[in-house]
């Protein structure tokens, strides 16, 4: 670092609001005396926030008081923190806006705990303000004190404990530029009750100082030429896509440069949409429930260009059998990504966005390139996809095919909609069936697993883009953990949707249940659905809290009720689709094998050297995507983009 | 397993030292020793760490120290380019017979008594490791009582400083 303090960004010295801003701003020689509560509420709106999910108590309530005269800035009153936290991760992850929660001190503060974990393994951009307890008590074990920024050191990018009023507007600042720069995170700000009561002068603009924190590397340009050259000698390369793609809004330099080489693209759960699924390039998701071209072609590569990918377990398998012939090429942002798991040819460090663009550019100054390329390695991908399509077994027992009905709500739903989803195996599905064409559509809780995300998520999403349909695809397990926030969203007229993947179990854990214990289902049945009792009755739920509850138990409902869902937009919508508990997920690969291990359905493993079309396939497979990568797409259509130069 | 030195600026702010110790603790690294002090720049401390890792998981820990916002810079201190000391303070128990042969001891290792009672001695060393180590396994033999040693301080040889480059404010 060159200079003594890091620049202000953009958004620190104009913000977004400048009728906010500019009426607040300081001129003259005597800066306006403001309480740190409303140096708390001055620095939000300052910074161009302009919603912020929070539930007050005693060591927050003074910054409670300014709120109410706040202009710019909207809060929406949840009612749980846990709510709160993981509304302003799908506010972020939504709109590539930095989400803001708040909180109080101690229970307050560890009900964001969760969310705050959630954002870190997922790198979304969250802003937590909790309040602590007076600076002179803090230590004492006062009421409602917890050391919060102890207890969130190992799970935030960086947390800042506040004492004195005039350090809010520079932590605060501090804390938003760190959250939403290089490799988004959550980021804490404590401030004690004696804080927010006293008055600072209040100095704006701040001048940030962090001089440890250097969030952009230069890419380095021989690291960029080394990888177009491997990308331009490879046999069989994949450009494995991760959820920094999405974080970076890369998507448009990452087709450019799929096209350009006509290399495949896989995309991982936290990239479902960086990548159009109606490209012939893209294989679909990898990993443990992955579809088995994705699988096996990262598998059988001779070079993985991984972009904002971290090699995660439910990826890799068993991360020493991975991918064993491939090269890497390992694009982050964050140089510790780099080499954690698996060792890349070529590191290059940079944001997915630059880098990617640099790539193409090297790449196309290569020139030479053979007129088909990567064609034999086409040939076996499309065998696969011919052979193992991504699809299902209808269920046996007259129940709804859960798959089915997530099917529906993509196709009648669209691109456009933003699609937010538990953990388990309604998560999965939703991975794999729904269709995803843009960044930003598809919302879950990726490394954290965080059963309960969906709802408020969806929540946060909807506040960030209200012109947009948003769903909550939830399982009846995660529903219950978070569905008080239908009162959230039926008061302030969050007008989402929620789709209860009803198996009347925690089906994930049923599967493996059912796979690996012999059947022996410990603990995993909710009593919700078919022939329970139904504790609750989520339509009954639905209504208690003023949102349209409808129960859907037949296939020939299952559209009507998605259409009705879209055309109510004056409450939130639940839909209970009570669903078969025998479904599983598949493809699977079994956790700590190698991904060669792959299953395509129950006991049948993709054979490696039975490359006849067709035979893998039950007769009664139905498969819900006939116009995308299972029907293709000639190896012209594939390589067309490589064809254009 | 192979002992790595490393040399830490970081920011003088509250909370660093859970931060950096954390870090090692998630992954599983013992700290072998520890030494925190100024710089001799305002706001910086400078952190020495001794740890015991193998060569791909301490690159790891590199990364991730230097992600920490308060880290300035990380510097590894090869033994041979560095100048390595402790400073240990050791308290023998002694009577007339003993005394003189402890005060031999003292006097071999360079050491220093830095206080005297008739039934006890303090004695005082900075040195590197293996010069402490040796005193101490010299000193045994009489009953050591108390021993206090810090961690150990580290400083590349010749002209050049961690600190170049750095903002000073």
């Amino acid at each position: 670092m060159s200079s003594p303090t890091t620049p202000l960004p953009s958004a620190v010295r104009t913000p977004a609001r400048a009728a906010g801003g500019d009426q607040h701003a300081t001129r003259g020689p005597e800066p306006e005396l403001i309480t740190g509560a409303e140096a708390v509420v001055r620095t939000l709106e300052l910074l161009g926030v302009t919603d912020v999910f929070g539930l007050p108590g005693g060591a927050i309530l003074p910054v409670y008081d300014p709120l109410l005269e706040a202009k710019t800035l909207r809060h929406i009153l949840v009612r749980h923190e846990q709510g709160a936290g993981h509304a302003a991760e799908g506010y972020a992850a939504a709109s590539g806006r930095v989400g803001v929660a708040i909180a109080t001190s101690g229970p307050g503060a560890t009900n964001l705990v969760t969310a705050i974990a959630d954002a870190y393994m997922d790198s979304v951009p969250l802003l937590a303000i909790t309040g602590q307890v007076f600076s002179t008590l803090m230590g004492t074990d006062a009421f409602q004190e917890a050391d919060i920024v102890g207890i969130t050191m190992p799970i935030t990018k960086h947390s800042f404990l506040v004492k004195q009023a005039a350090d809010i507007p520079l932590a605060i600042a501090s804390a938003f530029h760190i959250a939403s720069t290089g490799r988004p995170g959550p980021v804490l700000v404590d401030i004690t009750k004696d804080a927010q009561q006293e008055t600072a002068p209040f100095v704006w603009p701040v001048k940030l100082d962090l001089p440890g924190y250097r969030p952009i590397a230069k890419v380095h340009g021989k690291q960029v030429q080394a990888a177009a050259q491997l990308l331009a000698s490879g046999k069989r390369p994949v450009l494995y896509v991760g959820g920094g793609v999405v974080r970076a809004r890369a998507d448009d330099e990452l087709l450019a440069l799929a096209d350009l080489t006509g290399a495949p693209v896989v995309t991982t759960l936290m990239a479902r949409g960086a990548f159009p699924d109606s490209h012939p390039s893209n294989l679909g998701m990898p990993g443990m429930h992955g579809t088995v071209p994705a699988v096996l072609a990262l598998q059988e590569s001779d070079l993985l260009v991984a972009v904002g990918a971290r090699f995660d377990d439910r990826v890799t398998g068993k991360a020493s059998l991975f991918a064993p012939d491939a090269k890497v090429v390992h694009i982050d942002i964050d140089p510790a990504e780099i080499g954690k798991i698996r060792t890349a040819e070529v590191p290059i460090v940079g944001d997915a966005k630059e880098v990617l663009g640099d790539l193409a550019s090297a790449f196309r100054d290569l020139g030479a390139q053979p007129a088909q390329p990567y064609a034999a390695w086409w040939e076996r991908i499309r065998s696969l996809q011919h052979q193992y399509p991504l699809g299902y077994t209808p269920t046996s027992d007259g129940l709804l095919s859960p798959q089915h009905v997530i099917t529906r709500i993509g196709e009648i739903s669209g691109p456009e909609a933003v699609y937010a989803s538990g953990v388990g195996q309604h998560q999965m599905w939703a991975a794999q069936f729904i269709r995803y064409e843009r960044p930003g559509a598809w919302l879950n809780s990726g490394g954290a697993g965080t059963m309960g995300y969906a709802v408020p998520a969806a929540m946060g999403a909807k506040v960030s883009q209200p012109d947009r349909v948003v769903w909550a695809i939830d399982g009846d397990g995660c529903f219950q953990m978070t569905n008080q926030e239908l009162a959230t969203c039926v008061i302030n007229d969050i007008p989402i949707k929620v789709a209860v993947i009803n198996n009347s179990s925690l089906g994930m854990v049923r599967q493996w249940q059912t796979l690996f214990y012999d059947g022996r289902y410990s603990n995993t049945h909710l009593n919700t659905g078919h022939g329970s009792v139904r504790v609750p009755d989520f339509v009954k739920l639905a209504e208690a809290y003023g949102a349209l509850g409808i129960r859907v138990e037949k296939e020939e409902d299952v559209d009507a009720a998605i259409r009705l869902a879209l055309e109510t937009n004056d409450r939130p919508v639940v839909i209970d689709f009570v669903v078969s508990a025998d479904a599983m997920v598949w493809p699977m690969v079994p956790q700590g094998v190698s991904n060669s291990g792959v299953q395509y359905a129950r006991d049948h493993a993709p054979s490696w050297d039975d490359e006849a079309p067709g035979s893998g396939v039950d007769p009664d497979f139905v498969m819900p995507a006939p116009e995308g990568g299972v029907e293709p797409v000639s190896e012209a259509d594939a390589i067309a983009g490589a064809e254009e130069r | 397993m192979s002992r790595h030195v490393l040399s830490l600026l970081v920011e003088d702010k509250p909370g660093l030292l859970t931060r950096v110790a954390g870090l090692f603790a998630r992954r599983g690294f013992n700290i072998e020793s520890l030494a925190v002090g100024s710089s001799e720049v305002q706001g910086l401390s400078r952190i020495t760490v001794v740890v015991d890792v193998e060569e791909l998981p301490l690159e790891q820990v590199t990364k991730q120290l230097n992600k920490l916002i308060n880290v300035i810079k990380i510097v590894e201190l090869e033994p041979e380019q560095s100048v390595l000391h402790e400073h240990v303070l050791v308290k023998v128990k002694v009577d007339t017979a003993t005394r003189p042969q402890v005060l031999e001891i003292v006097e071999l290792f360079r050491a220093q008594v830095v206080d005297v009672t008739p039934e006890a001695l303090v004695i005082e060393l900075v040195a590197g490791s293996q010069r402490t180590a040796g005193l101490l396994k010299m000193l045994e033999q009489y009953g050591i009582r108390e021993l206090a040693q810090s961690g150990l301080l580290a400083m590349g040889r010749g002209p050049k400083s961690i600190t170049e480059r750095i903002p000073r404010s």
